[in-house]
């Protein structure tokens, strides 16, 4: 790392943005065949970006140690990803181009990354579609037997690549398809129900990891010369979100207690499509793909009363008649109507719902109704079928069969959760948590600051700026194993050809492990009378509501001294059932909780110290008169990189400036 | 039905006969539970969150269930409800279960998955981890990062690559192991092996693949299939048992004419 006072430097390569991999990656120290053999590399995390890395670096000869927490590496959440994943291949000959893939991008992001790491990522996403059709993942074909394509939100271009609605389960099986056979040669070996719950610096240098065997509870020493993570992202901070119940900051909290740089920790993309939340019981959300967008109008009632009678089960969605319906998308950005970007949907159906006219009995739902697009559909059907006058009866029935054909799958989970036949009623919607763009900081090489520590897929920050656009996050997990960081980590590896295996009975091994102990220890000790869980819940709660979809200086303040309250009580009253040499699920939960704790306090310090408004981070005192995000590039065009310091200091803002040579910063309209 | 607008939110009692095992080498039992505030719109496994922060409460250890992703498609999930593996609904996972489908009253009887190559660790939770080496030991194409052709270089036929997809659906979840009396992985291992074996990509390999992955999977000691097809019925993702007539057609060809049989 080089730091010039507080100023970050990315270490992008000079030249042409164009040529600047090429150029780098033909440049770049290798390390040969034979040394390749003698290193040991630690990949935490077996989702697409860790199943990915691991299996490549295998390949290439190292000697690779990957670990899960799952029992498989299989269940990892990349497996939930369900549009599709962008490549600019430009198969459907409509003007794609890398240059579009990055520049959409960059514009998705609200101008908050690094040009560099972005066209990188559009430069390889051809790759990656090539590598995953030869591993056999079955993608939608045409009738000739090529590749099918669909557009997704925010974009002009059909780019987007899929595999019915379970595009990351079938990439992921073809990660972990890959990685079985590098564990099967021997040249990875797999760690499952592992947790790493400490990072390991020896000389400055990551060189290994503390990992609690989920089984046995024993706390086991790993050495090697580099470790990656590939952890994902931290959406669980807000303790209902889309992720997976055992997502969580961890691993990667560790090693900014270490001393790693947490970069923009207050960027998180709140989905506009989810089922909404029904009671104080419930565990997760759920998403519904984002195509759904295409073929559903969003709406709540015109007036306050309408809705008060369908939150209190007076009326219904059918009883509204048409010109009493708000269809707020449409009415506010009539150029993308209900295609607009996930941040600008999702703030759009919170100002309905702060308006009084949500229709759940939280107040915090609206409709996406596919009335419309069956009639759509049923005219159309029965025009081709010769039918001369089709009852209303007929064109809904063969509306509804298209509509089936298309969403199929996503109204049959829908009707499964909630209970409602959304062809007959409209389905409830809200926003949820779903993505964070903030992470690690790293460089070019995806090295943190930490020299030998690399971040990777959606625990690093790179790509995706303040907002991600749809079928990305698969795109970027999968470059970054597949295709960078096999290639930059050799960059670092390449100066330690000479290192033995690292010895894990040195003192820093010992510290580290103790350290660990002494936190299990201590959270036993309390002795308290709440549940992590309940911890949880009210972290997450104090999350959503100040530092959800709008936020402001007031109510970051105040979060602030909640969420260091809720530390105190939770040191102070926490109760732990079983011992901590045991399978032991709610010990797991509250050493997850801890770290999600200290990192919601960062979070907020965050969104209190970036004084605009860009992609998901909307602060209400930056705003256009008619309520649009209003960016402040003189001031905030910067990396906010976060350095811990415990929690009795303010944590250190390190600055990434962001240098535009290649696209010109405007103001994102979708009027 | 009215479900989430809630014209009367049903609430039920419930009693729970849950296994309780605190080790692999311990002998276990059902314990009894009750719960008299379950509302309908909770999963199955938010139903037992709460049981297990009551126990909590209690001071009591609560029980150990595996589950992740709570969309149905991790595969982490796992129980025996009443008999039958992921509970009572067709093409369900035990987390995508409500308890709308069960009834006031009503005796609930949770137990793991049965089978000798997925003993159990603890209470609810077993290790499938036999699953895992059986794709280790062919379930892949043998590609490299960066040796793939243009992905367009091979048109595959649309619907073969669909029959390739319904196979390629399997969560992994052992639902087929738990649900076949023999406790056999056949429709696990053969969604595998169609899946590769329909696509070209796969099929250089294909002999060398089943031979593999039927050899491993009667190491794990899983049992032989008898066609009783139980492992269709409680397939959460309705995986077909006509993909075990592919693979017993591809395991006896390359029994008969591969080097590696």
């Amino acid at each position: 790392m080089q730091m010039d006072n507080l100023n970050l430097n990315g270490n992008v390569p000079v030249g042409n943005l164009s040529e600047k991999w090429t150029k780098y990656r033909s440049t770049l120290p290798l390390v040969a065949p034979n040394n390749k053999r003698k290193i040991e590399i630690i990949v935490v995390g077996s989702g697409l970006a860790g199943a990915s890395a691991a299996a490549t670096l295998g390949e290439l000869g190292y000697l690779v140690k990957c670990y899960t927490f799952h029992d498989s590496p299989r269940r990892a959440h990349s497996i939930a990803a369900q549009g599709g994943i962008n490549a600019a291949k430009n198969y459907r000959n409509d003007g794609d181009s890398v240059f579009r893939l990055f520049y959409d991008t960059i514009k998705g992001g609200d101008y908050r990354s690094r040009e560099a790491n972005v066209y990188r990522l559009a430069e390889v996403s051809t790759s990656i579609i090539d590598q995953a059709v030869a591993q056999g993942v079955p993608f939608a074909r045409e009738y000739g037997g090529l590749l099918d394509n669909r557009s997704f939100g925010g974009v002009q271009v059909s780019r987007t690549f899929y595999a019915r609605g379970q595009t990351g389960q079938q990439l992921l099986l073809g990660a972990y398809q890959s990685l079985s056979r590098q564990i099967a040669l021997g040249n990875v070996e797999m760690f499952t129900r592992h947790e790493m719950i400490e990072l390991v610096l020896k000389d400055g240098k990551a060189r290994g990891i503390i990992a609690r065997n989920l089984l046995t509870g024993e706390l086991e020493k790993h050495g090697a010369h580099a470790v990656v993570l590939a952890t994902g992202g931290y959406g669980n901070v807000f303790y209902l979100s889309t992720n997976a119940m055992n997502c969580n900051v961890t691993a990667a909290w560790r090693a900014v207690t270490k001393g790693a740089f947490m970069a923009n920790p207050c960027f998180t993309q709140i989905h506009p499509t989810c089922i909404p939340q029904m009671g104080e019981y419930q565990s997760k959300l759920t998403l519904m793909s984002e195509s759904l967008r295409n073929d559903g109008r969003v709406w709540v009632p015109a007036n306050t009363e309408d809705a008060k009678a369908i939150r209190e089960g007076r009326k219904t969605a059918l009883d509204i008649p048409e010109n009493d319906r708000d269809y707020f998308l449409e009415r506010r950005y009539p150029a993308f109507g209900n295609l607009v970007p996930r941040d600008v949907a999702s703030r759009a159906a919170k100002t309905a719902c702060d308006e009084g006219k949500g229709i759940v009995p939280t107040g915090l739902g609206v409709f996406l109704d596919f009335s419309a697009a069956i009639e759509r559909y049923g005219k159309s059907k029965a025009n081709i079928l010769g039918l001369s006058n089709p009852s209303k009866a007929m064109i809904i029935e063969l509306g509804e069969k298209i509509v089936e054909e298309k969403y199929g799958n996503l109204f049959e989970m829908y009707e499964k959760i909630s209970g409602e036949n959304p062809y007959k009623l409209p389905m409830k919607i809200y926003p949820a948590v779903h993505y964070t763009m903030g992470g690690l900081w790293v460089d070019y090489n995806l090295m943190t600051n930490i020299p030998g520590l690399f971040s990777i897929g959606e625990s690093n920050f790179s790509d995706h700026g303040a907002n991600r656009l749809g079928a990305s996050a698969l795109m970027q997990g999968l470059a970054d194993g597949y295709f960078v960081l096999p290639y930059t980590i050799g960059t670092f590896l390449s100066e330690d050809i000479r290192k033995p295996k690292i010895d894990i009975n040195v003192p820093e091994f010992a510290e580290a492990a103790n350290l660990a102990k002494q936190r299990i220890e201590k959270l036993f000790a309390i002795k308290g009378k709440q549940s992590a869980e309940s911890f949880h819940r009210r972290l997450g709660k104090i999350i959503w509501e100040y530092c959800g979809m709008s936020r402001t200086a007031e109510g970051l303040t105040l979060a602030r001294q909640q969420v260091r309250s809720l530390r105190d009580e939770f040191y102070a009253d926490l109760y732990l059932p079983g011992i901590a040499s045991d399978l032991n699920p709610e010990l797991e939960k509250a050493l997850r909780v801890a770290d999600f704790i200290d990192l919601g306090e960062v979070m907020v310090v965050d969104a209190l110290n970036r004084n605009e408004s860009c992609g998901g981070h909307f602060r209400e005192e930056y705003q256009t008169p008619d309520g649009e995000a209003l960016r402040r590039d003189d001031d905030f065009a910067y990396v906010a990189a976060w350095e811990f310091k415990g929690w009795n200091e303010d944590p250190i803002l390190h600055k990434e400036m962001l240098h535009f040579e290649n696209v010109e910063l405007k103001t994102r309209s979708y009027k | 039905m009215l479900g989430l607008i809630g014209f009367k939110l049903i609430i039920m009692k419930l009693t729970l006969k849950i296994w309780r095992q605190s080790s692999p080498s311990e002998k276990g039992k059902f314990e009894t539970y009750t719960l008299d505030n379950v509302s309908e719109h909770m999963s199955f496994l938010e139903m037992l969150d709460v049981l297990n922060e009551k126990l909590s409460f209690e001071q009591k250890i609560p029980i150990a269930f595996e589950h992740d992703c709570r969309e149905g498609i991790c595969g982490t999930c796992s129980l025996v409800i009443n008999g039958q593996p992921h509970g009572p609904l067709q093409g369900t996972t035990t987390c995508q279960l409500h308890m709308r489908n069960f009834r006031d009253g009503e005796t609930i009887v949770i137990e793991p998955y049965r089978a000798a190559a997925f003993p159990v660790f603890k209470d609810l939770a077993v290790d499938r981890s036999a699953l895992d080496r059986i794709i280790q030991a062919g379930g892949f194409v043998s590609v490299s990062t960066g040796q793939a052709q243009d992905a367009n270089a091979i048109p595959i036929e649309k619907d073969i690559a669909s029959q390739a997809f319904d196979a390629a659906t399997c969560i992994g979840c052992g639902a087929c192991v738990a649900a076949c009396p023999n406790s056999s992985a056949m429709l696990f291992t053969s969604a595998k092996v169609a899946h590769l074996a329909l696509l070209p990509q796969g099929k250089v390999e294909a002999q060398k693949r089943v031979l593999n992955m039927v050899r491993q999977m009667d190491l794990e000691n899983f049992g032989n299939c008898s066609n009783i097809t139980a492992c269709e019925a409680e397939c959460p993702k309705g995986i077909s048992v006509a993909n075990i007539a592919l693979m017993n057609r591809e395991f006896l060809s390359a029994s008969f004419s591969s080097k590696d049989a």
